[in-house]
């Protein structure tokens, strides 16, 4: 999923600065689950702004409501007639989302409460690890499923470097070496043959904005451009 | 005999002599006169200066410039590039300006993380890694075309280095490791510095079984301890370095003001070690800020006179 922190109060007030009339809206799906921008937090928000603006001497009216899906128009549409009612937006979602939103309501100012972190995984209630950087290449079949363009701090593709430190990068001893770990479990799987071949230079596809389009909706799509 | 490049150090090495090469950190500012300086301690003394290219991630006077003024001042360098800081645009520029102003060998390398430096933050480009960075450059130096294919007008003949780190761990990965440069294209290695003389052996026999040390030059890397807190730092606070006790204790037998000649002997026994070694083509110093002792090591070493060839 899309892991997304909170921007620190100081900062969103700053944003809001000037606007009295605001609609916080949160998205029910990655940044819910992620405990950043879901319907909870979006009361919690409201409430430190509200206090906050009251002890500045400058109150705010601020609404609240969750849409299923931020990056998608339509959840968005829902929002149709309530947005009208408010100066500004403040969206929860990540920045897909908080684009997307900015999209359907080119009039009104859409502004970001969270900063999305990465694409990671849930290690334990509240504890989140990013694995993937979305290059559009995966390699995670000959890396025994760990990715070296996000775990490796250099994002080598043809094994560690000189910096491995008992098993952890050269970064810190938080961080395990990913080709460390990559080397030991293809050895493990009597699969090392995988990295004994040079990988050549990446072609990178994440280079411009992308767009796709699944086989079976491109006709679609033709159809919905004409 | 047709040489790749037709730098000294080539020729040095393809002659079949011991070749003993050093090492020139460029200055943290536009003072050419301290590369200049550094240069005559260098100067007649070394087969080959690499010039190291923003080490430790700390920005420096960029690596081909100092390369040039070490040209200069009579030195062959052996240019440093790092692919933290460049991507395949850049790199390939900078070796084309490279080799018209002169330079012949180059050394390629991952680069420490920019994290060690004085800009912590700043966004690194690895488009390409050490392996990769070794094949582009043997790409446009045989086959005269540029990593996108395109063909070159003059190609740079560079004489291609790679690093070798037997000490980083996974040990039993670090021999393929070498085979994947050897089959990338480099024509040299150099290697971290080397204390555990044990585990350098087990691995430069790895090497000389796999047939490598017939495919490549290796140059032992060499760096003597200046302190004995020099020592304790370099065993504890430098990744993927192994610093034996036994060199600590060793240099905790001298009395205090001995501690550095104590060093200087230590490395002077490992170069006899390393000039008999099977699979070892000569050595690499490393003297980190102490450029002004090479004429004393080389002498004690027995590296000089250098060969002319």
């Amino acid at each position: 999923m899309i892991v997304a922190e909170r921007k620190p109060l100081e900062e969103i007030k700053s944003m809001l600065k000037g606007y009295r009339r605001v609609l916080t809206v949160g998205c029910g799906t990655c940044v819910a689950v992620c405990l950043a921008g879901g319907e909870k937090e979006v009361g919690v928000l409201n409430a430190e702004l509200n206090i906050a603006r009251k002890l500045d001497g400058d109150p705010i009216e601020l609404g609240a409501a969750c849409v299923e899906r931020q990056c998608d128009m339509e959840f968005l549409d829902e929002l149709q007639g309530l947005v009208d009612q408010y100066d500004a937006i403040l969206s929860m979602a990540c920045g897909a989302g908080v684009q997307f939103m900015a999209e359907r309501f080119e009039d009104v100012p859409v502004f970001p409460a969270v900063n999305t972190t990465f694409i990671g995984a849930n290690r334990d209630v509240g504890w989140y690890e990013e694995k993937c950087r979305a290059c559009g290449t995966c390699v995670l079949g000959m890396t025994a499923g760990i990715c070296p363009v996000t775990m490796c701090a250099k994002g080598l593709f043809n094994g560690p470097c000189g910096g491995t430190n008992n098993g952890y990068c050269e970064i810190g001893n938080d961080q395990p070496c990913a080709w460390y770990r990559i080397y030991e479990r293809l050895a493990r799987q009597g699969r090392l043959e995988q990295i004994m071949e040079i990988h050549p230079a990446t072609e990178w596809r994440n280079q411009t904005p992308r767009t796709l389009v699944q086989a079976a909706y491109r006709k679609r799509k033709e159809l919905a451009e004409s | 005999m047709e040489l790749k490049s037709g730098s000294n150090l080539e020729k040095i090495l393809r002659a079949g002599h011991f070749a003993f090469t050093g090492e020139l950190g460029p200055p943290r500012g536009a003072n050419d006169a301290a590369v200049r300086e550094k240069a005559q301690f260098l100067k007649g003394n070394v087969d080959s200066v690499n010039i190291t290219d923003n080490q430790t991630a700390m920005v420096r006077m960029s690596s081909w410039a100092a390369s040039l003024i070490a040209l200069q001042e009579g030195l062959e360098p052996n240019y440093q590039m790092v692919c933290r800081d460049r991507n395949r645009l850049a790199m390939q520029s900078d070796v084309l300006g490279a080799y018209a102003l002169g330079i012949r060998n180059m050394l390629c390398l991952s680069g420490d993380h920019q994290q060690f430096g004085d800009h912590p933050r700043a966004k690194s480009a690895y488009d390409i890694d050490s392996v990769q960075l070794i094949q582009m450059i043997k790409k446009m130096r045989d086959d005269g075309k540029f990593q996108g294919d395109a063909d070159i007008d003059t190609p740079p003949k560079m004489f291609i280095g790679a690093a070798a780190n037997p000490f980083a761990d996974p040990f039993e990965w670090r021999v393929y490791r070498l085979a994947k440069k050897v089959k990338a294209g480099a024509d040299f290695i150099q290697t971290q510095c080397i204390y555990n003389m044990d585990k350098f052996r087990r691995w430069i026999q790895q090497a000389n079984d796999m047939g490598l040390t017939e495919k490549i030059y290796i140059l032992a890397g060499v760096t003597p301890m200046k302190s004995i807190g020099m020592a304790r730092y370099m065993k504890s606070k430098v990744p993927g370095m192994d610093v034996p006790d036994e060199i600590i204790k060793r240099l905790q037998g001298v009395d205090k003001k001995q501690v550095a000649a104590e060093g200087i002997r230590i490395a002077c026994e490992q170069i006899a070690e390393f000039k008999e070694m099977k699979g070892v083509a000569g050595v690499h110093l490393m003297a980190i800020e102490w450029e002004h002792k090479v004429p004393e090591i080389a002498e004690q070493a027995g590296m000089l006179p250098r060969p002319q060839v």
